[in-house]
């Protein structure tokens, strides 16, 4: 069955301009804040974020990456599919302590995802606050997760597929959904 | 369900070494950090088995372990029900019935690994049998080359010293080779196995001066425990004069690795093992982060292929 196109490349940027606002209106000022990308789509999310974030408020919030494959709550259970996690980088260099720290990430699922990010963010200090960035919300949680910031709430069949393309990484910006996808993401 | 095991470096192919490496790198981070200890393998059991003498590779296994958050209990030789002159398959399937995930074990014994694999369920890694292999060290060799030297390929490595007694050597020759370098072996005639430039594939010399054709010089161990009376070398002295390995056999930006421990002033003299430019004290810092490395590939993928980066965890109904 072919992709349906929910939400296209010119709502996807107005969706994250949104957003920004959001974070600017709540948080005042950025030099206070650091806008963290969870791995893989989060990563340009949060740059993208933190550059509107500079344009709205005059300066940019620190940006990192977190990769939570080393805080999976699932590595090795038989059963799962089998499939060894690809490590990617964590990189935080600012004072974790000292800043309230947004999670971006491109959907959110389950909540396992961003529970596993919480936990790597406090291995590197003990953030006043975090709070969570996403573009589609689709359901379905495992855990009691809640966003701060929502791009689109997109109700799903568990069986659905949402995919969240970005230029940086697939070349053009669209969420679409494809029902033969088997439940990833 | 029995668990993959490493019995040697050929349990692996060269797109799992680099995953591994890989993976290393990352672990390599994680000890930056003030809190070195992720919880990836939180829940699982890992007994280390050490029958013959060790300090490097028990200690770093047992931090590897411990940093990843598993369990780790260690069984020595000495003080252990081996004294009383159980045998290690009658230990092994003991320990079995605790369930561990995995055994790591060293033992003097060429095979008693792979045996020991044959009576347990859990994953067995050799850190080392007899003078058979010793896989993690090739790993951590080739981690270690790769960060401080660059990549193997078109590399030349030289193993000099005692050939026919190391493990090192033989995992070495393997893995080096499986990363596209080129392995040569210096030794006396009687430390060098008879034809082993033909089985290996690799050059062969008794003449120490061909070490400065290498790019590394890897200096083994003389393994006098495992040479018995003796026969192997007229004496350590006269063996320190014709093989050990100083500044003045080197040339201008060699890199030198040691396994440890080193015999200080026989293959290898003081000064160069103090050096700081030798290998020898990051072969040592990256042993743990290859090892979590290691566990981390046995333990957190049950089969095998990768999984694409950003998929997200519990995206499978249960």
């Amino acid at each position: 069955m072919a992709d349906k196109v929910l939400v296209d490349e010119d709502q996807v940027r107005r969706t994250i301009a949104r957003i920004a606002h959001e974070i600017v209106e709540r948080h005042g000022d950025p030099q206070r804040l650091a806008l963290v990308g969870i791995h893989t789509r989060g990563v340009p999310l949060a740059a993208r974020l933190a550059a509107l974030i500079g344009e709205f408020a005059g300066s940019r919030p620190a940006t990192g990456t977190v990769d939570i494959a080393l805080y999976r709550d699932d590595v090795g259970l038989d059963g799962r599919r089998g499939a060894l996690p690809v490590v990617g980088d964590t990189i935080l260099d600012f004072d974790v302590s000292e800043r309230a720290v947004i999670l971006v990430d491109d959907v959110l699922f389950t909540g396992r995802t961003i529970r596993a990010a919480i936990d790597a963010v406090f291995d590197y200090g003990r953030p006043p606050m975090v709070q969570l960035a996403v573009l589609v919300d689709r359901g379905h949680r495992e855990l009691p997760i809640r966003p701060d910031y929502v791009g689109k709430n997109l109700p799903t069949a568990r069986t659905e597929r949402i995919s969240v393309h970005l230029a940086e990484i697939d070349g053009r910006d669209e969420v679409v959904l494809d029902s033969d996808g088997g439940g990833r993401a | 369900m029995t668990r993959r095991s490493l019995l040697t470096i050929g349990d692996l192919d060269r797109a799992e070494v680099a995953r591994i490496l890989r993976v290393g790198n990352r672990f390599a981070e994680v000890m930056t950090r003030d809190i070195k200890k992720v919880p990836t393998l939180r829940g699982r059991t890992i007994i280390n088995m050490f029958f013959e003498a060790s300090t490097r590779t028990s200690t770093s296994f047992e931090l590897a372990g411990k940093r990843l958050s598993a369990d780790v209990v260690n069984v020595k030789g000495s003080g252990s029900s081996v004294e009383k002159g159980e045998t290690l398959k009658d230990t092994v399937i003991t320990l079995n019935s605790y369930a561990p995930d995995v055994l790591v074990i060293r033992h003097a014994s060429v095979g008693a690994c792979a045996m020991a694999a044959r009576y347990t369920d859990a994953a067995v890694i050799s850190a080392g049998d007899g003078k058979h292999e010793h896989p993690t060290q090739t790993l951590l060799d080739l981690y270690t080359i790769e960060r401080e030297v660059g990549p193997l390929d078109g590399l030349h490595i030289a193993f000099v010293g005692d050939v026919a007694h190391s493990r090192v050597a033989r995992s070495g020759i393997r893995g080096f080779q499986m990363m596209g370098a080129r392995v040569s072996l210096i030794a006396p005639p009687t430390l060098l196995p008879r034809d082993a430039g033909a089985a290996l594939g690799v050059e062969t010399s008794t003449d120490v001066r061909d070490v400065t054709d290498a790019d590394v010089v890897y200096v083994l161990r003389m393994q006098l425990e495992r040479m018995g009376p003796g026969g192997f070398v007229p004496s350590l002295r006269e063996y320190a004069m014709t093989y050990g390995i100083n500044h003045g056999r080197l040339r201008p930006g060699q890199r030198v690795m040691h396994a440890g421990p080193i015999n200080r002033g026989v293959e290898i003299s003081g000064e160069l093992a103090d050096d700081p430019t030798t290998l020898i004290e990051r072969q040592a810092a990256n042993g743990m982060v290859v090892r979590m490395a290691v566990l981390y590939d046995l333990l957190a993928g049950p089969s095998g292929s990768p999984e694409p980066a950003g998929a997200p965890i519990g995206a499978v109904a249960v």
